[in-house]
């Protein structure tokens, strides 16, 4: 290109324009700050807090509990250790002593009875919370060995990464997730955001989230559920209002077309992907392994078995057993030419 | 009081070939002999499980590790919890209180002693179907081999859908053939100590080992039939069209979790207490004091039976019950606490103005003290339901779990095996060994089940083959897995320790720890009738009122 040439220069700004807008809005809605830790001691929403601070309280009164009857217990064995000079005689042969008994009956029961109405509270704050009137709605749904998440007031269907406002403590917006399971038992467990509620087929439960500080918390599934059970690893993203809203509207838009991947995207559409997978706005609509419509706006694959480059993707439909073996889905079968190809059009699914 | 053997001299016996030797073992109806048959069989299969820990330890060593495979590992997990549970904890402890508990209430054999063979040998028989699966297991498109579902084998991943094969199906069976062995035996034992006492010993003079097992066998005949009802509902699920649990047909996944649980939670009860028991009898000995507060004991043993039947939901605590629910589990369960801590204070009073001996079953007692309290204190943490949502399900319950199995009830056993070995044998185990497996396996322990608690509490969920590095439980898991290795040294000296001083052991006498229960007046081993004309007490400690005329118990009683 010729320097000072207006049309040139024009173009070269919209070029720059598209790029900045580009980078901004990915470098915004994709993840970029590291993993949370799942430390039960760190917590970064309420629920998880409240449960912290009981548990403070508790450990605090069994630790007490621990000094006085070790220490008790550490001094009759040094006190009242057999010495050789007492060999042949015995100690005075106490029975018991009622007033001793009755009040190492009654210190417990008090103990107890704090320990209950403390817990008894946090139980009915967490349990019993009144839904406030601005909530954002998430169905989960637990699969062998993946997580499923349903948008229902906006839409959207997407897998393994949740995304999730940051509710600010003065006006909260926390979210409220519909736990579902389609086949077997499951947990939804993110330490640093909440203590975790089982996904039970033939049974609805709930659950809320209210992460003030945007990032993203790692968890994994808490119930054995078969044989990936240690690899249907949980990430929520927890976003910016405004980096929410602009991954919200990505997701809504169907998917990508790009002409270059028509190769692709025909194998995908006449073999076997399209009865397990969909994705929007094409024939694809199976709905036994998780929506691939923007597969490309997820860190990872297989639920956070393996990162999402183009050569783990390839590996994971040449033969998934590489990554986790045990999960649903078959290795496709497909002849090296179609699997770069379909490869090359499933990268296109931002 | 006269129970000595009678010895007969010069008498001229043929020796036995090793069939017939064999013949008697295998057809006996003595429970000095069952007794002995159901601690060998639980040994044998401690080795097993102990084994199948080691590989799940090797496994988890650090992140992203492939020692066995994910199918593997899911297998060792199941299998090590059930073998451990059902097929080491619980015919060692039913062969404990088979040889002692007739021996201590003056009686010369169970109620019924053929029930008593019968039972074991189903037992035995079920341990054998669970482990035949390694080889049997194999079922429709080649899937199945031991079970992977777990010990609990929770709803509906056992159902035919998710479990296609029979692997589950050998669970199922072999639990259910020796559902009915413990039932048996709970039934003979309740049966002996209600109706043979000897002439004296009413109720309230019965050794706490005895009144123990009494509450024991009473809750295995409550808590054993929910297990066995929910074992043939499922097979009517996976063969007869049935939908119990079927979730994809309606059934319900929480209908398996109660009927489990209000098993499970009993259960370990039930393993506890005998473990009890044993440091009930052995304290008083080294302290050379009686139990402090023998009524209160008995109490407390009752109501732990009564209030353990309330607590079950414990481990359903994040399935998603309304507050009132949990509230009420949490209030039982922080409410069995409390005569199970009674009972740890009465053990500090029985010690307290004593002349402690520190021999080698003395020593478990303290480590199990030490331990129990513990393992009582972690388990106060999870009866407190919001705090249980975020460690359910995580290392920090195995870690608390077996800190109560292992730090108390194996330590428990192994004070019991040093205590009445000599009974049984005729000889004394050695006691520099014994003192040698007693620091070994401290220090494993500790440095296993004290960790262990820490990746729990770093959000690390149980039941996985692996693990992501980033998580930073690395150098945890491997100090674990350290532990794990020390201990199943401790474990080998101990079985050394067992076979060598079968040969090589002091002879032991009547009553090598001068004790004053009813068991330390015959012979080592006692003969085969226990008691030459069946004795008469007149206290707790019949022994000590015949060494002690001038101060007998009887005069306090």
């Amino acid at each position: 290109m010729r320097h000072g040439n207006k049309p040139t220069r024009r173009r070269a700004k919209r070029i720059l324009a598209l790029l900045f807008c580009y980078v901004t809005v990915a470098g915004a809605v994709t993840p970029r700050s590291p993993l949370s830790s799942t430390n039960i001691f760190a917590p970064a929403s309420t629920p998880a807090k409240t449960i912290f601070d009981l548990s403070i309280f508790v450990l605090a009164v069994t630790l007490v509990i621990f000094v006085v009857v070790s220490s008790l217990l550490a001094y009759s064995a040094v006190k009242f250790r057999g010495r050789a000079a007492d060999a042949g005689r015995e100690p005075p042969q106490v029975y018991g002593s009622t007033q001793i008994e009755l009040a190492w009956t009654v210190i417990p029961v008090l103990i107890v009875a704090v320990l209950f109405v403390a817990t008894a509270r946090v139980i009915h704050a967490i349990e019993d919370a009144p839904k406030p009137g601005q909530t954002l709605d998430v169905t989960v749904i637990g699969h062998q060995f993946w997580w499923e998440f349903r948008y229902p007031k906006l839409g959207i269907v997407t897998a393994n990464e949740l995304h999730i406002p940051a509710s600010d403590p003065a006006h909260p917006t926390p979210t409220f997730l519909k736990l579902l399971s389609a086949d077997t038992d499951h947990s939804f467990w993110v330490p640093e955001l909440a203590g975790k509620t089982d996904l039970i087929p033939n049974r609805v439960n709930q659950m809320w989230l209210d992460p003030p500080r945007p990032g993203i918390y790692a968890g994994q599934c808490a119930q054995y559920c078969g044989t990936q059970h240690a690899k249907m690893l949980l990430r929520v993203s927890v976003d910016r209002p405004a980096d929410f809203a602009a991954w919200v509207i990505a997701q809504q838009q169907a998917a990508a077309q790009d002409a270059r991947e028509i190769a692709g995207k025909r194998v995908f559409e006449t073999t076997a992907c399209i009865n397990c997978h969909a994705v929007s706005g094409t024939a694809a609509s199976g709905r036994f392994g998780p929506d691939l419509t923007h597969l490309m706006s997820r860190a990872t694959l297989a639920s956070g078995a393996a990162e999402n480059t183009p050569a783990s993707l390839r590996l994971w439909i040449q033969n998934p057993d590489a990554i986790k073996p045990g999960s649903l889905m078959p290795a496709m079968k497909l002849s090296d030419a179609d699997l770069d190809v379909v490869t090359a059009y499933l990268e296109t699914l931002r | 009081m006269s129970s000595n053997a009678i010895a007969i001299e010069n008498l001229q016996r043929e020796p036995q070939t090793w069939t017939e030797i064999l013949h008697q073992w295998v057809t006996t109806v003595d429970h000095k002999r069952l007794g002995i048959l159901y601690i060998l069989y639980a040994l044998s299969y401690l080795l097993i499980a102990g084994i199948e820990a080691l590989i799940i330890r090797i496994q988890l060593m650090h992140s992203h590790n492939n020692f066995v495979s994910p199918q593997a590992f899911n297998r060792m997990f199941t299998m090590h919890g059930t073998t451990m549970i059902f097929f080491v904890a619980m015919p060692v402890l039913f062969g404990f209180a088979n040889y002692l508990v007739p021996l201590m209430i003056g009686a010369r054999d169970m109620a019924f002693p053929r029930l008593n063979a019968f039972s074991f040998w189903l037992t035995a028989i079920g341990g054998l179907l669970l482990y035949f699966s390694f080889l049997g297991g194999s079922g429709l498109y080649g899937a199945g081999n031991a079970p992977d579902v777990g010990w609990w084998s929770y709803a509906p991943l056992t159902a035919k859908a998710f479990s296609p094969g029979h692997s589950s199906d050998y669970w199922t069976v072999a639990l259910l053939v020796s559902g009915f062995g413990s039932v048996g035996t709970a039934i003979n034992i309740l049966a002996t100590i209600l109706c043979m006492r000897c002439p004296g010993m009413h109720l309230g003079r019965m050794p706490l080992l005895v009144w123990l097992n009494l509450v024991m066998s009473g809750m295995v005949l409550i808590a054993v039939t929910p297990l066995t009802a929910a074992q043939v509902m499922l097979l009517i699920d996976r063969y007869l069209g049935g939908h119990f649990f079927d979730t994809q047909a309606g059934g319900s996944a929480t209908l398996w979790m109660h009927f489990f649980w209000i098993f499970g939670h009993p259960e370990v009860y039930i393993l506890i207490l005998p473990a009890f028991a044993f440091v009930s009898e052995i304290v008083p000995v080294f302290s050379r004091k009686p139990i402090f507060g023998y009524p209160v004991m008995v109490g407390a043993t009752i109501f732990i039976g009564f209030v353990s039947m309330s607590v079950w939901a414990h481990h359903m605590f994040t399935i998603g019950m309304n507050s009132y629910a949990n509230s009420f589990f949490t209030i039982t369960s922080m409410a069995v606490g409390i005569p199970t801590g009674i009972k740890i204070f009465n053990w500090i009073g029985t010690m307290w103005g004593g002349r402690i001996q520190f021999k080698t079953p003395m020593l478990f007692c303290l480590g199990f003290l030490f331990q129990f309290l513990i393992a009582g204190l972690t388990g106060i943490m999870l009866a407190s339901s919001p705090f249980d949502w975020q460690l359910s399900n995580s290392y920090f319950v195995v870690a608390h779990f077996h800190y109560v199995i292992v730090g108390g009830i194996l330590f428990a056993l192994f004070a019991a095996f040093y205590y009445w070995y000599p009974k049984f044998t005729g000889r004394m185990l050695n006691e520099r060994i014994g003192k040698l497996h007693f620091w070994l396996f401290l220090i494993g322990f500790h440095l296993t089940f004290d960790v262990m608690h820490i990746p729990g509490i770093l959000g690390m969920p149980r039941r996985i083959y692996t693990y992501e590095p980033a998580r930073g439980w690395d150098t945890l898991n491997l100090i674990v897995t350290i532990g794990a290795f020390i201990q199943a040294l401790a474990i080998l000296v101990f079985v050394c320790n067992l076979i060598v001083s079968y040969w090589r052991g002091a002879r032991a006498g009547k009553d090598p720890w001068d004790a004053w229960t009813l068991e330390w007046s015959v012979s080592s081993p006692p003969p085969a009738y226990n008691f030459a004309s069946i004795p008469a007490v007149a206290s707790r400690r019949p022994l000590w009122d015949l060494k002690h005329p001038e101060d007998p118990d009887s005069r306090y009683e």
